[in-house]
């Protein structure tokens, strides 16, 4: 169900350049979901506003990070008893391979943030958010500042913002290239100002986070969400790319909101698309991205960042969550349910295409030696682990692999996951796990003969990374 | 050669101080602050800024190598910085990189000898729906082809505001500055 005229919430504006000042977000109505927000009052004792958190719990919004974790939940989490500061958090530490829309929202959209920000305060009681920002966005970090300074100067920042008599301050934090401050505990780290290390969960940061205080940390693209949440309204925001239930009526959607999808590869137009999530990979991919690149047929999906499984595309039937038997594994829907059901995750929604001509073996071997080199070092199994794959990927990409490379690789991947402080150890065993059992063919095939089965079958047209 | 903090920078450090709840947070912006001064972070500046905040000189050595997009001294006046990651290598990054070697005549992670240019790999940019791309300094350059790789090489040996950006127009140096903020907001806490 393509809906060819949503209208874009998080892209609104996007790529214009100098429309990003308050003046213009003014215009468009901006700071209004705040004022409505504001003008709420804090529970006495445990200093927050029930009823919102209630509210965006009812709207079953959902993390954009990429675990898609409930964002009115995770804000109940926050330790409300506790007497100490609470910190908000946004994650702008956009570094997944294949996202990049969070890129797109601050440069165009700062104030969104901002705003989305003080929502987000307010509700949980705090006063003092922090951006981190990854190093490389230099545009973002400069259109965030300068938005800070323009809401400060106009009052939607500061001293008793709005006459609520609370105050609020948003600082932007600039990161400095290394992935894994994206995790939140690294984050937290990395803002206290110490290397980016993951800290072991629980205590979770909403109990005890940046400088042993509760903290919420959400994705920017989250943040962003929540004006148009406010606006609109729990209800009308849950329904928001429902599709018709069993009674023909309008069902609520698990997945409710609109997401960015970033769209890479081999497409004719790729690009960042947003749209509610019921579209299905078809649609983002044949009708949003126009078809595959020079009409080469389509040999794998990685649908949320590179961390996720990979797809191989066959055209096999899969079934749907309504029961329904779908052909074609591109009729799946591009929501978090969904492909949870296709083993495998939606992630950030970045959407990799690769077609026929892609060797995944150097595919693969380009993600590991991505992963190791992210690696922050602090346990055995992602350090060593990362490093042993890069080399086994390494000899078996130069054709010098042994026919048992094969199973150690699937030994030392499954030996990985779930052993490590963060998810980093995981976000590598799940691209391998998945490439090397979906194109076990082609693995094989190299560890025995040296030689790359696509560049065999393709010659000089074969794409080796 | 000992180094301090200018009058711009010492505002925004003492800005900054009151911004965190605790000293240690500033370490960060604070490589920032001397790298927006001199250019790069050096041994100096760090063991400066390790006084500054009462830190252990070798703390912050250790917090600063963690980190790579700090440029440290030595690197050339324009670092290229090519993606090499799965979205852009899909989409010929490898041509990209053979094409900046050529043109610069340099290997990766080489640097020129008049130190105008240094040619580096680094993982993904964030910019992979436009994928190939490259990072000079601050600026993004996407959906590059030869052509334009030329034509960006030989501006930026004139110093010349090189075509093709993909951001707003470099601000020399005035990017990653707290300036705005400072002015806007004075009393910090």
């Amino acid at each position: 169900m393509l809906i060819k005229d949503y209208k874009p919430v998080l892209f609104d504006g996007a790529y214009v350049r100098g429309e990003w000042a308050l003046d213009k977000y003014l215009a468009k109505g901006g700071y209004e979901s705040a004022k409505k927000i504001l003008a709420l009052p804090r529970d006495a004792t445990t200093r927050n506003v029930p009823s919102i958190i209630d509210e965006v719990k009812k709207s079953s919004l959902r993390g954009r990070g990429g675990a898609g974790f409930p964002t009115g939940m995770k804000w109940s989490f926050v330790d409300y008893k506790s007497k100490k500061n609470r910190y908000l958090a946004v994650n702008f530490d956009e570094s997944e391979p294949g996202t990049c829309k969070d890129r797109v929202v601050g440069t165009y959209n700062p104030h969104m943030i901002i705003e989305g920000c003080l929502i987000a305060m307010h509700t949980v009681g705090i006063e003092n958010a922090y951006i981190y920002i990854r190093g490389e966005f230099v545009e973002v970090f400069d259109h965030l500042t300068k938005a800070c300074a323009e809401a400060y100067k106009a009052g939607y920042l500061g001293k008793n913002v709005l006459g609520s008599g609370f105050d609020f301050h948003v600082q932007p934090h600039r990161g400095a290239g290394a992935y894994i401050c994206g995790e939140e505990t690294g984050l937290l780290s990395s803002l206290e100002g110490d290397r980016g290390y993951p800290k072991v969960k629980p205590p979770f940061p909403a109990v005890e986070g940046a400088w042993r205080s509760p903290t919420v940390v959400n994705n920017a693209s989250t943040i962003a969400s929540l004006p148009h949440l406010i606006r609109v309204g729990a209800d009308a925001y849950s329904m928001i790319g429902a599709k018709p239930g069993p009674d023909g009526k309008p069902a609520k959607n698990n997945s409710p909101g609109s997401q960015v999808y970033c769209l890479s590869g081999h497409v004719k137009k790729p690009g960042n698309y947003e749209h509610p999530m019921c579209l299905t990979m078809r649609e983002l991919v044949f009708d949003l991205g126009g078809g595959m690149k020079d009409d080469i047929p389509l040999k794998a999906i990685i649908p949320g960042g590179s961390s996720m499984p990979l797809m191989r595309y066959d055209g096999k039937s899969y079934v749907a969550s309504n029961g329904k038997e779908l052909t074609d594994s591109l009729d799946m829907e591009m929501s978090f349910d969904e492909l949870k059901k296709a083993n495998s995750l939606l992630g950030s929604a970045a959407v990799i295409v690769m077609n026929e001509r892609v060797c995944m073996v150097s595919a693969l071997y380009n993600l590991v030696r991505f992963y190791h080199h992210e690696s922050c070092g602090q346990c055995t199994p992602c350090r060593e682990g990362s490093g042993w794959l890069e080399k086994i990927i390494s000899k078996i990409y130069h054709g010098k692999g042994k026919p048992d490379d094969f199973e150690r690789l699937y030994s030392v991947a499954t030996q990985m996951s779930g052993t490590t402080i963060c998810l980093l150890a995981d976000s590598v065993a799940m691209p391998v796990g998945a490439t090397i059992t979906k194109f076990k063919e082609e693995f094989q095939h190299i560890c025995k003969t040296g030689k790359s089965m696509v560049v065999e079958k393709f010659g000089e047209k074969a794409i080796r990374l | 050669m000992a180094f301090a903090f200018n009058d711009d920078s010492e505002k925004q450090f003492q800005w900054l101080l009151k911004r965190y709840p605790e000293k240690r947070a500033v370490l960060l912006p604070a490589f920032r602050l001397a790298e927006e001064q001199q250019g790069f972070v050096d041994n100096p500046s760090m063991d400066y800024i390790a006084t500054r905040l009462e830190l252990a000189p070798a703390y912050v050595y250790g917090v600063f190598t963690f980190y790579s997009h700090y440029r440290r001294p030595g690197d050339g006046k324009y670092v290229v910085q090519v993606c090499a990651t799965l979205p852009c290598g899909l989409m010929g990054a490898q041509q990209v990189a053979d094409c900046f070697k050529e043109e610069l005549k340099l290997g990766m992670g080489e640097t020129s000898s008049d130190k105008k240019f240094t040619l580096r790999k680094v993982e993904c940019l964030g910019s992979c729906t436009t994928a190939p791309v490259v990072q000079v300094n601050d600026d993004f350059f996407e959906l590059l082809t030869p052509q334009k790789i030329k034509e960006i090489v030989a501006a930026l040996r004139d110093d010349k505001v090189p075509p093709h950006l993909s951001n707003g127009p470099s601000l020399e140096g005035g990017r990653c500055s707290y300036k705005p903020m400072v002015e806007a907001f004075p009393d910090g806490k």
